[in-house]
C-alpha cells in the first residue's frame, strides 16, 4: 500500500527565454511518503513545483495523478484536484481570524455561515493537533502555528498531495519539530508530501526519499537511508568543469608577526549568525564555503554592519575601530558587494555613472558633490577598466545585462579604493565569460595588495581563487581549509563531517 | 547637448500641455500675450499666471522631494502653510510698529514653525514608518484648528504698507513681488541642488532604500530631510499667501492646494511612487495648472462648471501619459521601425521575450 504512486511526472521540460529550466525530468510521488527535492539555486526545484501546481505550463512531458493524465492551467485547478501548496512566506491575512484564513475564498456562497465555519475549523485544528483557536486573530499565533494553519488550509478538502516550499526557513528549532509532527500526522493519513528545503539535517530527519536536480536535469532519486550526506552534497553541486582551471591563485606573503588587515572577534548580528572570529591578511583572498542558508552571507554582512551588529569587536591593522553601520565600514576602507544584486546592489533607475560614483560620493560627503566632469571621468575610467558594456554612461543600469550590472557594482567599490573588499556571490546569475573575468580580477586585486573575501555557491570557483576557505554549516563555522591543492571533496567532507560532529555533541 | 535632450524628453508632457493651452487661448483671442503697464507694474494674462501660481510652485517643489524620497505624498501642506503664516501674523500684529526688520523676523519665525511641522510629519514617516499620506492626515485634519488658536480671531488683518507691497508690487519695480519671491526661491533651490548631493541621495533612497543603506546613506535621515524642506516650502507659501490676501484666514487659506501640488508633480512627469524626479517638471506643472484654471475662466465657463472641465482635462491628460498608453505607442513605434529595417529576418526572431524566470 505504501508504494502506491499518486503523482508521476515523465520527461518534463520547461524553457524560459534563454534558459532551459527543466530538461526531461522524471518525478514520482508515492502515497504516504515525504519526498525531498534537493538542488542548489537555479537547479529547477521551484519550476518543477510550479509545473505541478499549474503556475507554469510544461513544454513537454506527461503528468499523471493517480494514473490519470492531468494538465492544470491554473493553481486553482490543481487545488481542486487535491494538490495543496504552502510557500516559504506565509500567504495568509494577518488581521483575519484563524478560521477566516482557513476558509476564505473557498465557497461561492455569498452568505457566510460563521458558526459552521468556526466549527469546521475547530475540528480540523483539533484533528491535526494545531494549538490554535478558530476565533483567534492570526497575528497572535507564532510563526510556526501560522505555517501550520497554512498547511491546514491546504490539506482541507481531501488533499492528496501537499507541497511545502521551504516552510522551515523562518522557524526556530522547536517550531520546526512541531511542524514535523504535523507532517508525520499527514503522512500517516496517506498524504504524499513534497518537501523543499536548504537544511540538510531536516531532510535526513524527516524525508523518506530524495530527488536531486541540478541545472534543470534529474540527477536521481534515492532512498534517504541509503544516501550519505557527502554523496548528496556532491550530487547537488556536481563537478562543474569550466575552462578556467588555468586561474592561478595568489598566496599572501605573511609571517606570524604580520598584523592582519582586519581582525574580528566574537562577531554576531541580528540576522542570526553564531558569534565567530575572523581575520584576513594583506593580499589574501579567503572565502566562506557552505551550502545556501549556512550563514555565509550573514557572516560577511556582520563584518560590514549590514545587519545590526549585536556583539564583537573589529580591529583594522591592529587598531580597534567602531563599525556600527555601513557608512562606518566604508570609511574604514571596507567594501561590500551584496548577494542580492537587484534588491541590495543596483539603483535600478539611476544611470550607470551615478551607480558607479555612489559609494565614493557618499564617502566624500553630502555637501561635497563631485563636479559633473569628475563623475564622467570616474565612470569612463571604470567602464573601460572593467570592460562594462553599456551604450552610454547615462544609460539606466536596469537596462544592462546581469553581468554588466555586477561589474558596475564592482566598479563602485573599486572606486572607493578599499583595503578590504567583500564579494558575496559576485558570479551568481551571470554569464560564464563574466564569471571568469571577475575571478581573474579578484586575483589581480589581491596581487596588488588588496584583501578580499570571495563567496560563491560554486565551490570550484572558490577553490580556484581562495587560498583559505572558512567552512560553514547551520550558521556556524565548522572548520577551515587552506593550501593550494584543495579539492571539492575536501570541502564536502568537511561540511558533512561538521554536521556529524555536531550531532555527536 | 545630449543631456539637454534627455532633460527635454522628460519634460515633453508638461511642455506639450502648456503649448496646447496657449493654442486654445490664442484661438479664443489673439491678445493673450498682451501686457499692459498699470501704475508702473506689468499686468496681463502671463504675469497673472506667474502671480497666481507662486504658492503652488513653491509647494510643488517640496512635494516633489517628499514624493521622491518617501514614495508618498504630504497632504498637510496647505494647512501647514496656514499655521506657519498664523505665527507670522501673530508676530507682526504684536510687534507694534511694522518695519522691514519685523517682517523678516516674523518670516523667519514662521519658517521655524514650518520646520517643526515638517519634523512632526517627517518623524512619523521616517522613524515610525507611517505612510506619508496617513501621517500628514493628522495635521490635515487638526491643523486648521491650531491655526485658529494661534491667530485668536477668525481673520486678523495685515494692514501695513510692507505687507501690501509684498503681496502686490513695490513702487518702482515693474514685476509683482510674489513673482520675484518665487523666482528667488527657485534660485535658492537650484543652489541647494548645485552645492549638495540632495538629488543623488533622494533618488537613491526613493528607488532602493536597502541599497542606499548599504552604500552608507541613512534613508531615515534623507526622508526626514525632505519633510523639513517641505516645511520650509509651506512657510514660504504661507507667507506669500497671507501677504497677498492682506489677512489671515484660518479656514480657507490655501484650502485643498495639496491636490494641485500633487497634480503638478504628476504633470511634471514624476512618478508618485518615488525615485527619479524633475523639479523643473513640477514647476512647469504648477504653472500649467494655474494656466488651465485661468483658461477655463477666460473661456467664460460657468464658475460652477469649471471643476468638471478641469477634471475631464486632467483625466484625458493622465490617460495619455499613462504607462499603458506610453508602452503601446513605443511598441507600435518599434514595430514600425523593425518592419522598415528587416524584411529578411524571419518573423519568429522578432517575437519579444514575454516571461522571465524570477
Amino acid at each position: 500500500m505504501l508504494s502506491e504512486t499518486i503523482l508521476e511526472m515523465k520527461g518534463i521540460s520547461k524553457s524560459f527565454p534563454g534558459v532551459k529550466a527543466l530538461n526531461g525530468v522524471d518525478f514520482k510521488l508515492r502515497k504516504g511518503e515525504i519526498h525531498a527535492v534537493m538542488g542548489e539555486n537555479g537547479a529547477g526545484k521551484s519550476t518543477l513545483i510550479k509545473v505541478i501546481t499549474g503556475v507554469y505550463e510544461k513544454d513537454s512531458g506527461l503528468i499523471t495523478l493517480q494514473g490519470e493524465p492531468i494538465h492544470f492551467k491554473t493553481p486553482q485547478e490543481a487545488q481542486n484536484r487535491g494538490i495543496g501548496t504552502v510557500y516559504q512566506e506565509i500567504m495568509l491575512c494577518p488581521n483575519l481570524t484563524v478560521a477566516e484564513n482557513m476558509f476564505i475564498g473557498r465557497s461561492r456562497n455569498p452568505v457566510v455561515n460563521w458558526k459552521q465555519m468556526n466549527n469546521k475549523a475547530a475540528q480540523l485544528l483539533e484533528s491535526l493537533g494545531i494549538p490554535a483557536s478558530p476565533l483567534q486573530e492570526l497575528t497572535s499565533c507564532s510563526l510556526a502555528v501560522q505555517q501550520m494553519i497554512a498547511i491546514a488550509r491546504a490539506v482541507d478538502m481531501d488533499c492528496k498531495i501537499l507541497i511545502l516550499d521551504e516552510p522551515t526557513s523562518s522557524l526556530d528549532e522547536d517550531e520546526v519539530h512541531k511542524l514535523f509532527a504535523l507532517m508525520l500526522e499527514l503522512k500517516a493519513r496517506g498524504v504524499g508530501i513534497i518537501f523543499i528545503t536548504h537544511f540538510l539535517e531536516q531532510v535526513y530527519e524527516i524525508s523518506d526519499r530524495i530527488t536531486v536536480l541540478r541545472n534543470g536535469k534529474l540527477i536521481g532519486e534515492y532512498e534517504t537511508s541509503s544516501l550519505s550526506q557527502i554523496e548528496l552534497i556532491s550530487k547537488m553541486l556536481g563537478n562543474k568543469l569550466e575552462d578556467i582551471t588555468k586561474i592561478k591563485k595568489h598566496e599572501p606573503l605573511v609571517s606570524d608577526s604580520t598584523i592582519p588587515v582586519l581582525e574580528g572577534v566574537g562577531l554576531s548580528s541580528a540576522a542570526g549568525v553564531r558569534p565567530f572570529d575572523f581575520t584576513i591578511q594583506k593580499g589574501e583572498v579567503n572565502g566562506f564555503a557552505g551550502l545556501l542558508g549556512s550563514g555565509r552571507s550573514e557572516s560577511v554582512r556582520a563584518i560590514f554592519a549590514a545587519d545590526k551588529v549585536t556583539s564583537g569587536e573589529i580591529r583594522m591593522n591592529g587598531k580597534r575601530v567602531k563599525i556600527k553601520n555601513p557608512l562606518d565600514a566604508i570609511k574604514q576602507g571596507i567594501g561590500y558587494l551584496p548577494e542580492d544584486r537587484k534588491g541590495d546592489g543596483i539603483i535600478a533607475d539611476l544611470s550607470v555613472r551615478d551607480n558607479i560614483i555612489l559609494a565614493l560620493q557618499v564617502m566624500k560627503g553630502f555637501f561635497k558633490p563631485f563636479s559633473l566632469k569628475q563623475t564622467e571621468a570616474f565612470a569612463d575610467e571604470y567602464i573601460r577598466k572593467l570592460n562594462i558594456k553599456t551604450p552610454t554612461p547615462n544609460t539606466p543600469i536596469k537596462s544592462l545585462s546581469g553581468g554588466n550590472q555586477q561589474k558596475v557594482i564592482l566598479a563602485r567599490w573599486l572606486l572607493t579604493n578599499p583595503e578590504y573588499l567583500i564579494l558575496d556571490e559576485p558570479t551568481r546569475g551571470i554569464d560564464v565569460g563574466t564569471k571568469v573575468e571577475i575571478q581573474k580580477l579578484v586575483i589581480k586585486l589581491a596581487e596588488e595588495g588588496m584583501s578580499l573575501t570571495f563567496i560563491s555557491s560554486e565551490i570550484g570557483e572558490m577553490l580556484r581563487t581562495c587560498s583559505r576557505l572558512i567552512v560553514m554549516k547551520d550558521r556556524e563555522i565548522v572548520g577551515e581549509l587552506r593550501g593550494t591543492d584543495l579539492s571539492e571533496n575536501d570541502v564536502m567532507t568537511m561540511i558533512a563531517q561538521g554536521g556529524e560532529s555536531k550531532c555527536a555533541n | 547637448m545630449r543631456k539637454l535632450i534627455t532633460t527635454l524628453s522628460q519634460l515633453v508632457l508638461p511642455i506639450s500641455v502648456m503649448m496646447l493651452l496657449i493654442v486654445i487661448n490664442l484661438i479664443k483671442g489673439v491678445d493673450y500675450f498682451n501686457i499692459t503697464l498699470v501704475n508702473g507694474a506689468l499686468y496681463g494674462n502671463i504675469p497673472n499666471i506667474l502671480f497666481g501660481a507662486s504658492e503652488l510652485v513653491i509647494l510643488s517643489i517640496g512635494m516633489t522631494l517628499v514624493t521622491a524620497a518617501s514614495q508618498g505624498q504630504d497632504i498637510s501642506i496647505g494647512v501647514n502653510a496656514t499655521i506657519s503664516s498664523a505665527v507670522f501674523v501673530l508676530f507682526v500684529l504684536h510687534a507694534g510698529e511694522v518695519t522691514l526688520l519685523v517682517i523678516v523676523a516674523g518670516f523667519l519665525l514662521s519658517c521655524v514653525a514650518g520646520l517643526v511641522l515638517g519634523a512632526f510629519n517627517g518623524t512619523l514617516v521616517s522613524v515610525f514608518k507611517v505612510q506619508p499620506m496617513v501621517a500628514s492626515l493628522i495635521l490635515f485634519t487638526g491643523g486648521r484648528s491650531i491655526a485658529f488658536m494661534i491667530d485668536g480671531k477668525l481673520s486678523p488683518i495685515l494692514a501695513n504698507d510692507i505687507s501690501n507691497q509684498i503681496g502686490t508690487v513695490i513702487p518702482g519695480v515693474p514685476i509683482q513681488t510674489p513673482i520675484i519671491l518665487t523666482a528667488i526661491f527657485i534660485a535658492l533651490v537650484a543652489v541647494l541642488f548645485k552645492t549638495t548631493n540632495l538629488r543623488l541621495y533622494v533618488e537613491t533612497v526613493g528607488i532602493n532604500p536597502n541599497a542606499a543603506r548599504l552604500n552608507g546613506i541613512n534613508p531615515k535621515k534623507i526622508i526626514f530631510l525632505t519633510f523639513l524642506i517641505m516645511g520650509v516650502c509651506s512657510a514660504v507659501a504661507g507667507f506669500i499667501a497671507v501677504n497677498k490676501a492682506g489677512r489671515h484666514d484660518s479656514v480657507n487659506q490655501l484650502k485643498l492646494i495639496m491636490m494641485d501640488a500633487i497634480l503638478a508633480v504628476a504633470i511634471g512627469g514624476n512618478s508618485l511612487i518615488g525615485g527619479k524626479f524633475s523639479i523643473t517638471g513640477s514647476i512647469i506643472g504648477a504653472y500649467t495648472i494655474e494656466m488651465l484654471n485661468r483658461t477655463l475662466l477666460r473661456l467664460e465657463i460657468e464658475p460652477a462648471m469649471i471643476k468638471v472641465f478641469k477634471a475631464v482635462f486632467i483625466i484625458i491628460l493622465m490617460v495619455v501619459a499613462s504607462p499603458v498608453v506610453r508602452v503601446y505607442f513605443s511598441k507600435t513605434l518599434d514595430r514600425v521601425r523593425t518592419w522598415r529595417l528587416t524584411t529578411t529576418i524571419p518573423k519568429d526572431a522578432m517575437v519579444s521575450t514575454g516571461k522571465k524566470e524570477e
